[in-house]
């Protein structure tokens, strides 16, 4: 695979299944004098569906940051495709191309109408076609059952429509892996399932998928792995079935308790 | 209690000249002072070495002191050091010298209105800095600034009555002449206020239907 | 050729004349925001009534004190109220006058945007107490709008004492004044008093306007709720 110099276009990855689409290597971060991230060890595959949970505090939201160049490491290694995302002169803007990230308050941009909001990336950062881009936003705006509220602004639209929306923008740049950041926590509740129902959708086309979430349910059903983090350790990590049948550690069992009535 | 309407046919003229005076000094000095904030904000937002505590200075200096002081200090002052500036110069540079820290803070407010996880998200899709700039933070900051750089321009106009004090013969001027040379106290006084209204009230209404305009079309989130 | 101006600064007993005039500024500016405040609350209570008619005369002084520069009011008030009813102000009284006046109105403001910026269910929760409207105010409400408030009132307070450099216009011996006088005296001697003086009086409008500029933003970031 040859890279065009420091191309600002996106790079194109031609992975397999079962290949190492992200590695993670003893990392850390630290606010400050405090750890919050300690020592994280995990691998990710594509393809693969890795839900990560824990009580809140413990760093989990965090994590995805890291991942996405939002937050700096103070040590380890992230691997992504083989490229080094850790150290000096990492060129975020082309992999945050390939990573997509969807955050908990939407943050569609508020003076754009939705399709504005989808087309910037791939017009302004990949300089792909007009013509091929808005076909791909259209596809996927029907997907998500909102092609008719393309032109809409954000603020004529409900938490739910808006999640969906910046799940396409994200989707919209083709990224190889998505992470998302509590996606539905800001989401009245019968919002929650019709975003969830999304999630579910690309995991079933096989997008490679970072999830930090509450939802018990929703990730005994989308997750390949489960990766249980308490105080910016990971604590155990197990097939969904087993975690929720039978956790491991004790910390575990006692964060799947706060769930159960 | 009866009005001098011979009076105030005569001095009519007077007053239209110090009115179009008044208005064409707050130009210039709204002009220049938008200059300077702007390059103020630019500084202030990059963090420049050097020159951004020099520029908070320069904020602080001109926000806590009067401007009559500063433009005495200019008029009369600077003189001895070998700068000699007309009066209307002076009266500008003083405007400006106020009025650039007035719209350096409105534009920073603009900027830090934005929110950080807006910027998150800009980023999250690829976006450069510069792009940020142009597609996120600027439109957004526009219309927080708006009302703040209209409330500034009134709030100059308004200054711009205290040029008098260096013998510019503005509409305070104007005024005190009458009133000395003719005694016509209370038709002086009126045409004073009523000028400063024709030109203020006007300036203000424009300045709620944009800012209502702009509200409009805003967004949240 | 400036560094022998500095004398004027030192020089017999122009320092204690300047601070005599800051005194008398000093003075203005304190009953003014002292009478401002005190009347502003009053006004701010009223704009909060269910009177339309209040609200409306109330928010129209505001609007006339906004309006029009506050050298135009004190001029109004020293030339014009002594021709209407033939007596006669001192320039000390007629900025005070003024001062107080403009201070209620902008404190008034204030106080209604403190007060209306009180979240409803505080009121609710004090009636199912059984409070009645004084004890409501008293107990309430105003502890609470009092810490909204106080930003605002100390920018107003430090936009006053800046605005009472005006007062020499109305001919009140202020330090502004004090010190054209001493411009006047020693310039032959000192060509470049005019240079230091109005520097140092510069300087010293900014040593008082400065911190109370800062308490009101520290005050405002700490309780930004």
């Amino acid at each position: 695979m040859k890279l065009n110099g420091r191309a600002k276009e996106a790079f194109i990855i031609s992975t397999t299944k079962d290949q190492v689409l992200l590695e993670i290597q003893g990392l850390r971060k630290d606010y400050g004098t405090t750890t919050v991230l300690n020592d994280i060890n995990l691998t990710i595959h594509k393809g693969e569906v890795v839900v990560i949970l824990g009580p809140s505090g413990c760093g989990k939201s965090t994590l995805l940051r890291c991942l996405n160049g939002l937050e700096a490491i103070q040590g380890g290694e992230i691997r992504f495709a083989g490229k080094n995302l850790t150290g000096k002169n990492v060129h975020w803007q082309e992999y945050r191309q390939k990573i997509g990230m969807v955050f908990q308050n939407y943050d569609l941009f508020p003076h754009m109408s939705v399709i504005e909001n989808i087309l910037l990336g791939p017009l302004q950062v990949q300089k792909r076609p007009k013509k091929e881009v808005l076909e791909q936003a259209q596809q996927l705006l029907e997907r998500v059952g909102l092609l008719n509220r393309k032109d809409a602004y954000p603020r004529e639209l409900s938490g739910g429509q808006k999640q969906r929306i910046a799940i396409v923008r994200a989707l919209c740049m083709n990224p190889e892996i998505m992470l998302f950041d509590e996606v539905t926590a800001a989401l009245d509740p019968e919002m929650v399932r019709e975003v969830l129902d999304v999630i579910l959708g690309l995991a079933k086309q096989g997008m490679t998928m970072v999830i930090v979430t509450h939802e018990m349910g929703f990730a005994q059903a989308v997750a390949d792995r489960i990766v249980f983090i308490d105080a910016g350790n990971i604590c155990e990590i197990a097939k969904p079935a087993e975690f929720f049948a039978n956790p491991q550690t004790e910390r575990a069992q006692q964060f799947l308790n706060i769930f159960q009535f | 209690m009866g009005i001098n309407w011979e009076f105030v046919i005569t001095a009519l003229p007077l007053y239209e000249k110090a009115a179009w005076l008044t208005l064409k000094l707050a130009l210039w000095g709204i002009l220049s002072s938008l200059v300077i904030g702007l390059l103020c904000s630019i500084v202030l937002y990059y963090k420049t070495k050097g020159l951004a505590p020099l520029v908070r200075g320069y904020i602080e200096l001109s926000r806590n002191t009067p401007l009559l002081i500063q433009l005495f200090f200019l008029y009369y002052g600077l003189t001895k050091l070998g700068i000699v500036l007309s009066e209307q110069t002076c009266a500008i540079v003083g405007l400006a010298f106020l009025g650039g820290s007035y719209m350096a803070e409105a534009f920073r407010g603009g900027v830090e209105s934005v929110s950080k996880s807006q910027i998150e998200s800009g980023l999250s899709i690829g976006l450069s800095n510069l792009q940020l700039i142009r597609y996120v933070i600027l439109p957004q900051a526009f219309s927080v600034t708006l009302p703040s750089l209209g409330a500034n321009c009134i709030f100059l106009l308004k200054e711009t009555s205290i040029v008098g004090a260096i013998a510019i013969p503005d509409l305070m001027h104007v005024t005190q002449d009458l009133i000395g040379m003719y005694y016509q106290t209370f038709e002086a006084l009126l045409m004073l206020v009523i000028a400063y209204l024709i030109l203020l009230l006007p300036v203000s209404f424009f300045l709620t239907w944009l800012e209502r305009k702009v509200r409009y079309a805003e967004f949240g989130n | 050729m400036l560094n022998s101006g500095i004398s004027v600064l030192t020089e017999g007993s122009n320092l204690l004349r300047l601070m005599g005039g800051l005194l008398i500024t000093a003075r203005i500016a304190l009953i003014a925001i002292i009478l401002g405040s005190l009347l502003g609350i009053i006004v701010g209570l009223v704009r909060t009534s269910k009177s339309r008619v209040l609200r409306f005369i109330c928010r129209f002084y505001l609007e006339l004190f906004r309006i029009i520069p506050i050298l135009v009011w004190l001029f109004f008030v020293y030339f014009g109220v002594p021709g209407i009813f033939d007596i006669h102000l001192e320039g000390e009284l007629v900025a005070v006058i003024v001062f107080s006046l403009w201070g209620a109105a902008e404190m008034g403001d204030i106080v209604r945007g403190a007060l209306e910026s009180l979240p409803k269910h505080q009121i609710e929760s004090g009636k199912a107490l059984g409070l009645n409207f004084w004890q409501l105010y008293r107990f309430v409400l105003l502890p609470q709008a009092t810490r909204r408030m106080l930003p605002g009132a100390i920018n107003l307070s430090t936009r006053m004492v800046k605005t009472t450099s005006l007062v020499v216009m109305i001919g009140v011996i202020d330090v502004v004044k004090v010190g054209q006088q001493i411009i006047e005296r020693s310039i032959l001697k000192e060509p470049t008093s005019s240079f230091w003086i109005y520097g140092f009086i510069f300087i010293l409008y900014f040593i008082i306007c400065y911190p109370l500029s800062k308490l009101s933003k520290k005050l405002e970031a700490k309780w930004e709720s």
